[in-house]
């Protein structure tokens, strides 16, 4: 542990090693970057905040590295030219090793690299997606009594359906949230792998069929961020994005009322009809949602008759309840082994 | 009886006349223009009667230096039909925004990126590999062929043959429309129930054997027939990383063979490995697939950064430095690349421990690579380096690769890689290393090695031209991708709705047409070279002032290689033997004995690639003929006794002496 704390220390220092080394490429870059909208490295969440801030930590580190071995590249081209005359007089032609250089060689790059090793291991554990979110922003912690909001995806061909089971609702191409409030995403697809991904929000996790994931973040910022499948799916796969809103408490209520005052049902009839293979398809909302609908695409046993994924692999003497994660929720549904984990 | 329409369905399967895109224009113009070269092609070997030399000399040449240009060629023209899939797509992406949709319906332009992904790794980058290997590392280790020539016909017939497939999906049926690596349940029956999947399926499947077997073949080279002395720790570097490039390709190419295997019967039989239903599980194809396809990744890498150690260490004059550390370096990135496949998909669900050990084994690789480097950096240091082309490329790549190597380090931080992961930003981290590491050095490897090949050096003016045209295009090409990246962009989208990343398209589009020309000058180069080839000419056999076996011998080497075997004192072999006067036998040839030509690797790969078609479009009398065909061939060459003849030693004799006097009058 204490290993880790001091490599947490220097992880927490590397953003001085910029301002100290004034490396220009990376001011000059830094610029250049902040000419357009690289949303990963201006996001509105704390997770893509986060992950923003690791890439340049960690490019940071490498440049370590990186910049001498350039530099030293073109210095020696330029000084052992074979026009050079004056180098020609330090030409060592059997000269081919050197203990202590090649000490430095290996240790060097090993050195960033435990560096680099460090900050990896402790920021996929504290970015781990299926980690429920420990805090709204670098300054405010996540208050104890905030309910998350929870939110089903599911990827079809080719656009996004999104259920909220706490309001009883079900949108199409359109994802709403409060602002400052941690959403638990429960992922999953209906015939081929998409990826869901928000980058002004958070990291992208698959959507695959048959099997659940999970994505927990928060969105600080009120606004409208563009959402997509980041794995190709097919024919309709550029059309394949939405709109996620960040609102504010009031707004997300209207939102939801909305839905429910105009929207139809969505039962099994009228998820069949939506599954259906189509492009650009345009936003619309479902005032109602059948219950047990989410559970029932997971275990892909929408039609009447189908077995359950659960029930098959009991039948096949397979022990699904062992790879249930013990702190799964009693609504969750029982995803194929792969996508389930946890320690 | 059989009706005549279930008659012609029984014989030609799903082929029906439907299946040739002769409502595409595009396809239709370019089927006219390969139709009209080929005829050319065709006649001018009629006209120049020269059918008989290229059955004899090249088609059934168990020569491993012919069959090493072959690959060399092969990895050329399908270069050309892979880059211009990739300006398809520049041109695509440039234009597609908001009303315009741009000239390729997604139908087409999924196509387009499988293709061009499949071509270039397994149809360029390969061929160029093992085209080099094939070439260069008798010769650097004092042999006479490789340990089984016959089978290293068969090998490139058989990677010829599954690129003809990937040819023939142009303009018969489709290609796949799934990717370079066919995830299911994409690639499955019910998403994909068209032959696209099943012409990627066995194009991959026939190439794959032939790379499998030509695995085997150059580590039994290796590992027997070094020339006395050679030592382990005396092979010159580029046979080093060859031996670790074939022991990664005996052990990850039959992972690709299985798990395509698993998913041909998936599409064929009805199994369940990869469905969504009755228990398939797609995640299992997608960890095989990439227990395969990272090692794949180092199986091009290697033998490049072997080419960049000969080069460097003979253009700058000098042993190189750290000859015993670059040995490790080579062993140690082979064993890890095992060990990293899951970095491909962190996105997938993995626990954070999981995603960890791999994102942190990745970046442990940057290790012995990045002494690599600094190896080559003091090779440099007190030399006398001349900018010769090879030179040029390595130089080249020493800059792009650390700058491909960085932002492939930061996609191994798996929260990263959680943003960066599918984006614009990874398509340009992988060209980085692939162009700026083995397109590089694949050119360095091809000037470096030509003149040994064809007894005359390349045309430097067009050499510069390609060179600098390449390292250019390649960044105005990538760098906006890498902003793309950044800018939270996807890769495969065939529309985009945001005008504001019009531009950063438009740059790599000019990017591309650089690149073009840069191409453009290699093959202008080619001709030029052959044009010139009496200035050119290299006489001595050791035009750059060489230090490895192959240059002591003639350019192009002698049938036989080497008169008599080498005897190696030292790491720098040819190096040392200059050095201590070494002056060659004139006298006292004895008869060489030598592998005999045969049609054999020729005929069973045709009919492989015959069976793979017939399977492909369901035609199963013909899938069954063509098998029972490979059998009986292959039962019929074990009989062929005639396989082995000696060059008399007067015609030895006659064929050195020729060298003496060309010698002679040359200084």
């Amino acid at each position: 542990m204490a290993f880790l704390r001091a490599k947490r220390t220097m992880a927490a220092h590397a953003p001085l090693v910029i301002r100290k080394s004034g490396v220009l490429s990376v001011l000059a870059s830094a610029a250049l970057l902040a000419g357009c909208n690289t949303v990963l490295m201006k996001p509105s969440g704390d997770v893509a905040a986060q992950q923003g801030h690791l890439i340049v930590v960690s490019t940071v580190l490498m440049l370590l590295i990186i910049v001498p071995v350039i530099v030293l590249t073109f210095f020696f081209a330029w000084r052992y030219r074979h026009s050079n005359a004056n180098a020609a007089a330090h030409y060592q032609p059997d000269w081919d090793h050197s203990l202590q250089l090649e000490l430095v060689i290996w240790a060097a790059p090993l050195l960033i690299i435990i560096a680099l090793g460090a900050l990896a291991w402790i920021s996929t554990h504290t970015l781990d997606p299926y980690r429920p979110i420990g805090r709204l922003d670098a300054r405010r912690p996540f208050a104890a009594n905030v309910k998350p909001l929870v939110v089903d995806v599911v990827a079809l061909d080719w656009k996004w359906l999104f259920i909220y089971p706490e309001q009883g609702i079900a949108t199409v191409n359109e994802l709403a949230a409060p602002v400052d409030v941690p959403i638990e995403f429960r992922i999953t697809a209906e015939s081929v792998m998409n990826s869901f991904f928000i980058p002004a929000l958070a990291g992208q996790i698959y959507a695959m069929p048959g099997m659940e994931t999970q994505l927990h973040a928060v969105i600080n910022r009120a606004g409208s961020f563009r959402g997509f499948s980041a794995n190709y799916s097919g024919a309709g796969f550029s059309g394949m994005h939405f709109l996620f809103h960040g609102m504010s408490a009031a707004d997300f209520d209207a939102w939801v009322a909305g839905a429910r005052a105009t929207g139809g049902a969505l039962d099994r009839a009228a998820y069949r009809t939506l599954a259906a293979p189509s492009a650009d398809e345009p936003v619309h909302r479902y005032a109602t949602v059948e219950s047990g609908l989410y559970d029932a695409i997971v275990e892909r046993c929408l039609a009447p008759g189908q077995m359950c994924m659960r029930e098959t692999m009991s039948r096949n003497g397979g022990e699904p309840m062992a790879m249930l994660p013990a702190s799964a929720p009693s609504t969750a549904a029982t995803p194929a082994p792969a996508a389930v984990r946890r320690e | 009886m059989l009706s005549q329409p279930e008659f012609l369905r029984l014989l030609f399967g799903r082929l029906t006349l439907d299946s040739i895109p002769y409502h595409e224009p595009i396809l239709v113009a370019t089927f006219a223009g390969v139709a009209l070269g080929g005829m050319a092609v065709l006649a001018a070997l009629t006209y120049f009667r020269l059918w008989g030399p290229l059955w004899r000399d090249w088609i059934t040449s168990i020569d491993h230096k012919k069959i090493g240009v072959m690959y060399i060629v092969l990895g050329v023209i399908m270069l050309l039909r892979g880059f211009s899939d990739a300006l398809m797509m520049r041109v695509q992406q440039a234009v597609s925004f908001g009303d315009a949709v741009g000239f390729f319906p997604p139908h087409h332009y999924d196509q387009l990126f499988s293709v061009h992904g499949v071509i270039m790794i397994f149809f360029v980058a390969m061929p160029f590999v093992t085209g080099l290997m094939n070439f260069v590392v008798p010769l650097q280790i004092g042999a006479r062929d490789v340990a089984f020539p016959f089978l290293n016909n068969f090998s490139f017939w058989m990677t010829a043959g599954g690129a003809g497939l990937v040819m023939v999906s142009l303009f018969v049926g489709e290609f796949a429309r799934t990717g370079w690596l066919a995830y299911p349940p994409l690639s499955g029956l019910a998403a994909s129930p068209d032959v696209g999947v099943d012409y990627y399926i066995w194009s991959l499947q026939v190439a794959g054997v032939g790379t499998m077997l030509s695995g085997v073949n150059l580590i039994a080279t290796i590992v027997k027939m070094r020339a006395p002395g050679m030592t382990m720790m005396r092979m010159p570097i580029f046979t080093w990383t060859a031996l670790c490039t074939n022991a990664l390709i005996v052990v990850a190419f039959p992972v690709l063979t299985a798990v395509l295997a698993l998913l041909s019967l998936d599409r064929y039989v009805g199994t369940h490995f990869f469905t969504n239903d009755l228990g398939g599980n797609a995640m299992m194809y997608i960890n095989l697939i990439w227990i395969w396809g990272h090692p794949e990744v180092y199986i091009l890498i290697l033998p490049i950064f072997g080419v960049f150690s000969e080069v460097v260490s003979t253009f700058s004059g000098k042993r190189l430095f750290g000859y015993a550390s670059m040995v490790y370096a080579t062993v140690v990135i082979t064993i890890l690349s095992y060990l990293v496949w899951l970095h491909h998909f962190f996105t997938m669900g993995s626990g954070a421990s999981v995603n960890s050990f791999f994102g942190i084994t990745t970046m442990i690789i940057s290790i012995p690579t990045g002494a690599k480097i600094f190896n080559w950096l003091f090779t440099m240091y007190r030399g006398r380096i001349r900018f010769e082309l090879p030179m040029l490329w390595t130089m080249g790549f020493m800059i792009t690769f650390v700058i491909g190597g960085m932002t492939g380090v930061l996609l191994a931080v798996p929260p990263a890689d959680f943003v960066l992961h599918n984006s614009l930003f990874l398509v340009a981290h992988f060209h980085n290393v692939i162009i700026g590491g083995v397109v590089f050095g694949a050119m360095a490897g091809i000037t470096f090695w030509f003149p040994k090949a064809f007894g005359y050096r390349l045309d430097a003016f067009w050499g510069k031209c390609s060179f600098w045209f390449w390292l250019v295009g390649f960044y105005f090409a990538f760098m906006p991708l890498y902003v793309l990246g950044l800018m939270g962009v996807t890769r495969r989208l065939s529309h985009f709705d945001d005008p504001g990343l019009q531009i950063w398209f438009r740059l790599a589009a000019f990017g591309a047409a650089l690149i073009a020309l840069g191409i453009g000058s290699f093959i202008v180069q080619l001709v030029v070279s052959f044009l010139r080839r009496e200035a050119l000419r290299d006489i001595t056999g050791d035009p750059w002032n060489g230090r490895t076996l192959e240059w002591s011998t003639a350019s192009p080497p002698p049938a036989y290689n080497f008169a008599f075997t080498p005897v190696v004192h030292d790491n720098d072999a040819w190096s040392d033997m200059k050095r201590r006067g070494y002056s060659r036998p004139l006298d006292g040839f004895i008869p060489i004995h030598m592998p005999k030509n045969t049609a054999a690797g020729f005929v069973l790969a045709m009919l492989s690639t015959v069976c793979g078609f017939a399977l492909i479009w369901h035609m199963w009398p013909l899938a069954a003929m063509s098998f029972a065909a490979l059998i009986v061939s292959s039962i019929v060459h074990t009989f062929n006794y005639a396989r082995d003849f000696h060059v008399p030693a007067e015609e030895v004799a006659r064929t050195e002496s020729a060298r003496t006097l060309l010698l002679a009058g040359h200084v």
